[in-house]
């Protein structure tokens, strides 16, 4: 053989090789397959009908998303699912869309954004107490050809937020004492903010808020742009890490309530919850449990500024918990 | 379904909750944290396998189009016009814009990045291989027709073989340019180093950035030099052209 | 994978829906905004213009004088060389991410970081193709008493043209496609329609996909344009 066709045949074989990794290596990525089985009480037992199940966990493109979407794809593969995650989607109109056309089984929503961006409710209109939003929330859902499972305990809430030293700067400490003030300020926020009643339309509506510049970034960058100056204000989480860690950043008070907190509902289909079995619902359930926003925010902290990966804090706090082994 | 009374709470011990006190350099974001990197370099192994799929899948296949481009249009030359025009289309589109012109027909995932990036290879790999066969001397295909060697023979014993610095060093450049564009892959849903930058708060941190950004630099200079040793082990009786 | 009869029509039906979304402005999926429309786009394409325009016109600036002086002097090849490969292998995504991060968010910092991807095709390609002017006539030129500056500005930049136009049309390029992941740094361009996807749902997404690529095919097309024009009728001529 010629040195050109041995070159080619190599070619040939090292295309094939590499078009197995991009199959392997570009899919969604699996969850590290648990243990399995265990006996400690309280522990999510590993159920052998489920293994014919595939469940494809979704989540919205931020940490505590992220970590949400972990927590309940190892939790499901502990129940002995097969799991698929599709982390990080996008905000909630890609998410829904994606649960709608059955790209996911179930994907973890906020009730306040369920209720004001997917069923056009006003602020006004979500309750504030958790087992009554839920209620409504799982009326809404079932219009909508989707289930909402139980939520869990902790709730989190849109915030304008800024440096305490700005704060103190321009003696504010509501929403409502930006007024008259908040035409020389930039606020920064999601891209999908622009259009939320829980995010700038309310602040503009409601509040009656005109801001000399919104500019959207992604949600990743929310306490950077304070940082750097480039932020007057930008739209925070009750929930982030970044508010617990130190003094250094403010939230002010919501004193009209037009950003309503909302805690987190799974959102899927009864057709899944039907092929999957009680196991399903109930894993979700066990793993949400211990959410209070203390843990919650805990889990945050260790993505956002400890830097560990979302999987591993997951599987730390299943185990802590005493869900996993 | 009524609402549950929330079920009790499978409680973690107080001392799950770490002291942040402290500070130090990642929770200070600095620019670059050498512990945190040595500690945590397993994370980054699954991005840079798929990275590195993407890059060899799209840099083969735009090798393999070219090639056959290249062939076609050396065998009739009024072609070369219309295919680098074509080529040049495609690789004037960006990439990113590329992944979302083929949402409608192939989705997100990997087949979309692999797709776009092999396209953006096609220019460079033709030109050069074109070029190449060019630039072989005249002498040189006239004393082969004159010893009696057909077209076909011409092709693959003479001219490819004269012509593989230029091919090579195609290769190269599109090797390395299509593993700093593979990092866009994220946006795709084809993975790749581009989920260390990108996804989550990832976008923040510096030193993950940096590692993911060595990795593939360094990935690219891996392969330019593993090109440039090829070269040189395939063809080594013809000088490495510029 | 995907049924091939159905595949043409449905493809065509997000196309209508993108070319709508371009024409006329419409309502955001989730309501409460209004997007797309002739307006947004212009707005967006002439920041993605014009910010590919400033960071070429940065590179330009840098890479040009530099190429030409050490490639008339024959110094730093090396350099000139490397300078080419190295800014091939950075990966645009990460030094605009880096440079949010780091840096800042803003169009200062974009056009930097922008330029630093556009100095190095217009450095390398500069130098050698001053390099590569035929060497009698810069010995002609010197012989009939021309200056450095005017060897260099009268018969070596000339000659050189359709390599330094070839580098400069390799950074508009890379400069346009990398002005569509401005967003992430804060800069509206047309890349927001594909990057905040959200907002503008899978209509505005594949518009700004279509509208990218005809804007590089564009400029692409006006920089092959003047490189036409600009080289001298002697060089067309040894072309063919």
């Amino acid at each position: 053989m010629s040195f050109s066709k041995v070159k080619y045949l190599l070619l040939v074989a090292i295309l094939g090789l590499s078009v197995g990794l991009a199959a392997c290596g570009g899919d969604d990525d699996e969850t590290t397959s648990g243990d399995g089985s265990t006996s400690t009480a309280g522990a999510i037992q590993s159920n052998p009908d489920n293994s014919s199940v595939t469940l494809t966990i979704g989540s919205k493109n931020f940490t505590e998303q992220i970590v949400l979407g972990e927590l309940y794809s190892q939790g499901l593969e502990a129940a002995g699912y097969d799991v698929n995650t599709d982390l990080n989607l996008g905000s909630e109109t890609i998410a829904r869309q994606a649960l709608k056309k059955g790209e996911i089984s179930g994907y973890p929503e906020y009730v306040s954004t369920a209720l004001t961006s997917f069923y056009e409710k006003d602020a006004e209109q979500v309750p504030s107490d958790p087992n009554e939003a839920f209620d409504l929330v799982s009326t809404e859902a079932e219009g909508d050809g989707l289930v909402a499972l139980p939520p869990t305990p902790f709730s989190s809430a849109n915030a304008v937020g800024l440096l305490t030293s700005k704060a103190e700067e321009l003696n504010v400490s509501t929403i409502s004492d930006l007024e008259g003030q908040s035409q020389d300020l930039s606020l920064y926020g999601s891209p999908e903010c622009r259009q939320r009643i829980d995010c700038l339309l309310g602040l503009q509506q409601n509040y009656g808020l005109d801001f000399k510049s919104f500019t959207p970034v992604d949600i990743g960058l929310r306490y950077e742009v304070l940082d750097k100056g480039q932020a007057d204000l930008s739209i925070v989480f009750t929930t982030d890490a970044q508010l617990g860690a130190s003094d250094e950043y403010t939230i002010l008070e919501d004193d009209q309530g037009v950003l309503p907190a909302g805690n987190v509902v799974f959102l899927t289909k009864q057709a899944t919850i039907d092929e999957a079995g009680p196991d399903y619902a109930d894993t979700i359930a066990k793993v949400q449990e211990g959410l209070t926003i203390e843990v919650m925010q805990e889990l945050d902290a260790r993505v956002d500024i400890d830097k560990e990966q979302a999987s591993a804090v997951a599987s730390d706090y299943l185990k802590a918990a005493g869900l996993i082994e | 379904m009524p609402a549950s009374d929330l079920l009790p709470l499978a409680e973690v011990s107080q001392d799950f909750f770490r002291d942040r006190s402290g500070g130090g350099c990642i929770q200070e974001n600095r620019l670059f944290c050498p512990g945190w990197v040595v500690d945590n370099f397993d994370r980054y192994v699954d991005p840079t396998v798929q990275h590195l799929g993407l890059v060899v899948s799209a840099v083969v296949g735009g090798f393999l189009i070219a090639f056959l481009l290249a062939i076609l249009a050396h065998r009739h030359r009024w072609l070369s016009s219309p295919f680098l025009a074509a080529t040049g289309v495609l690789y004037t589109i960006p990439s990113i814009s590329f992944f979302f012109l083929l949402l409608p027909i192939t989705g997100r995932g990997a087949l979309t990045a692999i797709i776009a990036l092999t396209a953006f290879t096609l220019q460079i790999i033709f030109r050069n291989i074109t070029n190449g066969l060019r630039n072989v001397p005249h002498e040189v295909t006239d004393a082969a027709t004159g010893i009696g060697l057909t077209k076909r023979q011409l092709l693959w014993q003479v001219e490819l073989p004269l012509a593989l610095p230029e091919i090579i060093a195609g290769l190269r450049i599109a090797t390395v340019s299509t593993v700093a564009l593979a990092t866009l892959a994220v946006f795709a849903n084809g993975g790749g180093l581009g989920t260390e930058i990108v996804v989550g708060s990832n976008i923040t941190f510096k030193t993950g950035i940096i590692v993911a950004g060595s990795i593939a630099v360094l990935m690219a200079i891996v392969f330019d030099a593993l090109l440039l040793l090829a070269g040189r082990l395939i063809a080594p009786w013809t000088k490495v052209a510029r | 994978m995907i049924e091939l009869p159905f595949l043409p029509l449905a493809a065509f039906g997000l196309f209508g829906d993108a070319f709508d979304f371009i024409f006329n402005q419409q309502e955001a999926a989730t309501g409460g905004v209004m997007v797309g429309g002739p307006e947004q786009v212009i707005e967006l394409a002439t920041k993605q213009l014009e910010v590919t325009l400033l960071a070429l016109g940065l590179s330009l600036l840098i890479a040009l004088p530099l190429g030409l002086i050490l490639g008339h002097y024959g110094r730093g090849e090396f350099l000139a060389v490397s300078v080419g490969n190295a800014g091939r292998a950075i990966p645009e995504l990460a030094l605009i991410a880096l440079m949010a991060a780091a840096i800042g968010v803003g169009l200062f910092n974009l056009v930097i970081a922008l330029a630093i991807l556009g100095i190095p095709p217009i450095l390398t390609n500069t130098f050698v193709g001053i390099r590569q002017v035929n060497r009698s006539s810069v010995e002609a030129a010197r012989g009939m008493g021309m200056s450095d500056r005017q060897v260099i500005t009268r018969v070596e930049l000339p000659l050189a043209i359709p390599m330094i136009m070839g580098g400069v049309r390799t950074s508009a390029i890379n400069i346009i496609a990398t002005a569509t992941i401005a967003p992430l740094a804060g800069i509206l361009t047309l890349g927001d329609f594909i990057i905040s996807r959200n907002v503008y749902g899978d209509a505005g997404v594949l518009a700004g996909a279509v509208l990218v690529a005809l804007m590089a095919v564009a400029l692409e097309m006006v920089l092959a344009g003047t490189q036409w024009a600009m080289t001298s009728k002697g060089m067309k001529l040894q072309k063919s």
